[in-house]
């Protein structure tokens, strides 16, 4: 067992856990962040995507003691990036609009994904945001609905 | 079946010189875990076999890019984001760039370095083939001190290399001596980023006066490692670039590839492709003048 102290969506953490846990299991079992999903373990599908020191990560590739001392935002997190007290984050709320959440499995790593290329590209292109989704896999939306809602996010944070 | 963590022990001493101590102190009973994006993997698909784990993922002495006038040096921890940032790669080393967009998604590189990418050894694997391009030298380091080897000389078979147990891949340096050269690269597979390529190839040559005076390609999952093509650039080396050229091209393709078959494709397959890449570099130089 380690030690391993962590921030997660602004709140402190102090845990016992084995060293090689995988950040997923630690999130959804340890901490009760169930909101991060596993669709296949092993780094394809992005379905397990958080923000790692403000970098996408997949957390079922990440163990546990990698996270000391680090700062991680989950989907639970996402809204307060917005701003305190906020319910949703514009992000969210343009995927609700537009359709680009389905059974929702994919969603919360779509999210996080989306996030993190709107740090880098506030305006991207339809092939940046097709390169910074590439990670995410959707077996519902067909993506289409996935790319305007991430069109509309960026037309918001651009008029603001 | 998924392994369970706490049968496995991953430790993170707090620099290199305490990570290297450790490999020295007990050689070969720790394995080394940078980014994670092989390993971890592994631990998912409950096929781990190391228990003792070393993390030097946290060590900032590994992660850097610094430029002299000559040589660029990458750290082994670089990540292939950090590649992608990087204004000298972009300008003087397209083609490492290039493979570290390919390596995967975003996600994977954010997380995933260089040196993991070298030193995992899969003949398929991304960044080697440009690397092999530009005559990549390897520092190795342990306790008992460093060695500087040519990046060609460092696999020896199928996930095989020379690095010793109680060594870490350190950096990696490139040459800073190709203006004026024309590069190509292409990956073959079920999908340009993200899935495993059938084939690769990185190549770069200088022409001059319409003919091949230098020439490097690299290649990947034609042989049981990451192989330089050298037969195949004896064949144009000098050579005016003509119908003829690239038919001697593609027979030294063919002929000194020796891929392996396996569940992403057919050794004939593989053959076929590599030489219709080459020639393709071929044609590459000859239609666009610059
Ligand atoms: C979804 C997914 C897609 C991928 N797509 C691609 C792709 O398209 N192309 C591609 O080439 N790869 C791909 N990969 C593989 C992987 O991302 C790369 O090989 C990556 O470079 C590995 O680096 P790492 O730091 O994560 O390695 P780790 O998993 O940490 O380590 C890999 C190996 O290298 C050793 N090692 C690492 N660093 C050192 C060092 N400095 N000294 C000594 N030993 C060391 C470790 O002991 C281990 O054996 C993919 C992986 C995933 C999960
Ligand atoms: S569960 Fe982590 S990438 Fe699929
Ligand atoms: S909404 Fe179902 S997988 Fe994307």
């Amino acid at each position: 067992m380690s030690t391993i102290t962590l921030t997660v969506n602004g709140e402190p953490h102090r845990l016992e856990v084995p060293p090689m846990k995988r950040l997923l299991d630690v999130l959804r079992e340890d901490l009760q962040l169930t909101g991060t999903k596993e669709g296949c373990g092993e780094g394809e599908c992005g379905s397990c995507s958080v923000l790692l020191n403000g970098d996408l990560v997949n957390s079922c590739l990440v163990p546990v003691l990698q996270t000391e001392g680090a700062t991680i935002t989950t989907i639970e997190g996402v809204a307060d990036l917005a701003g305190p007290g906020e319910r949703l984050h514009p992000i969210q709320q343009c995927f609700l609009e537009h359709g680009g959440a389905q059974c929702g499995i994919c969603t919360p790593g779509m999210i996080l994904a989306t996030h993190h290329l709107l740090e880098k590209y506030p305006q991207p292109d339809l092939s940046q945001i097709q390169e910074g989704l590439a990670g995410n896999l959707c077996r519902c939306t067909g993506y289409t609905r996935i790319f305007a809602a991430v069109q509309a996010a960026a037309r918001m944070e651009g008029s603001k | 079946m998924r392994s369970n963590a706490a049968n496995y022990d991953l430790i993170a001493p707090p620099s290199l010189e305490a990570v290297l101590a450790v490999l020295a102190s007990e050689p070969g009973s720790y394995t080394v875990l940078a980014g994670g994006t092989e390993i971890m993997v592994a631990l998912g698909a409950g096929r781990l076999s190391a228990r003792r784990l070393i993390s030097i993922q946290h060590l900032r002495e590994l992660r850097f890019l610094s430029a002299s006038d000559d040589t660029l040096i990458l750290g082994a921890g670089t990540t292939f984001t950090d590649i992608r940032r990087d204004a000298i790669l972009a300008s003087e080393f397209p083609l490492l760039v290039q493979a570290a967009s390919w390596t995967g998604s975003i996600a994977n590189q954010n997380r995933g370095t260089l040196g993991g990418n070298i030193v995992n050894g899969s003949p398929a694997a991304d960044s080697p083939p440009a690397l092999l391009a530009y005559e990549a030298e390897l520092t190795l380091l342990s306790s008992r001190g460093t060695r500087v080897v040519p990046y060609t000389d460092f696999h020896l078979g199928y996930k095989r290399t020379i690095l010793a147990p109680d060594e870490l891949l350190y950096s990696i340096a490139l040459k800073r001596s190709y203006q004026g050269y024309k590069t190509y690269s292409r990956k073959v597979g079920t999908r340009k980023a993200q899935a495993i390529s059938k084939v690769a190839i990185a190549a770069l040559a200088r022409v001059e006066e319409g003919r091949i005076t230098d020439v490097r390609i690299g290649a990947a999952s034609l042989q049981d490692r990451p192989a330089r093509m050298t037969a195949t650039e004896q064949a144009v080396l000098g050579q005016a670039i003509t119908a003829d050229t690239m038919q001697r091209a593609r027979e030294a393709v063919l002929a000194e590839s020796h891929p392996i078959d396996d569940i992403r494709s057919t050794a004939r397959y593989r053959g076929q492709v590599a030489a219709n890449l080459v020639e393709e570099f071929l044609r590459s130089l000859q239609t666009d003048p610059r």
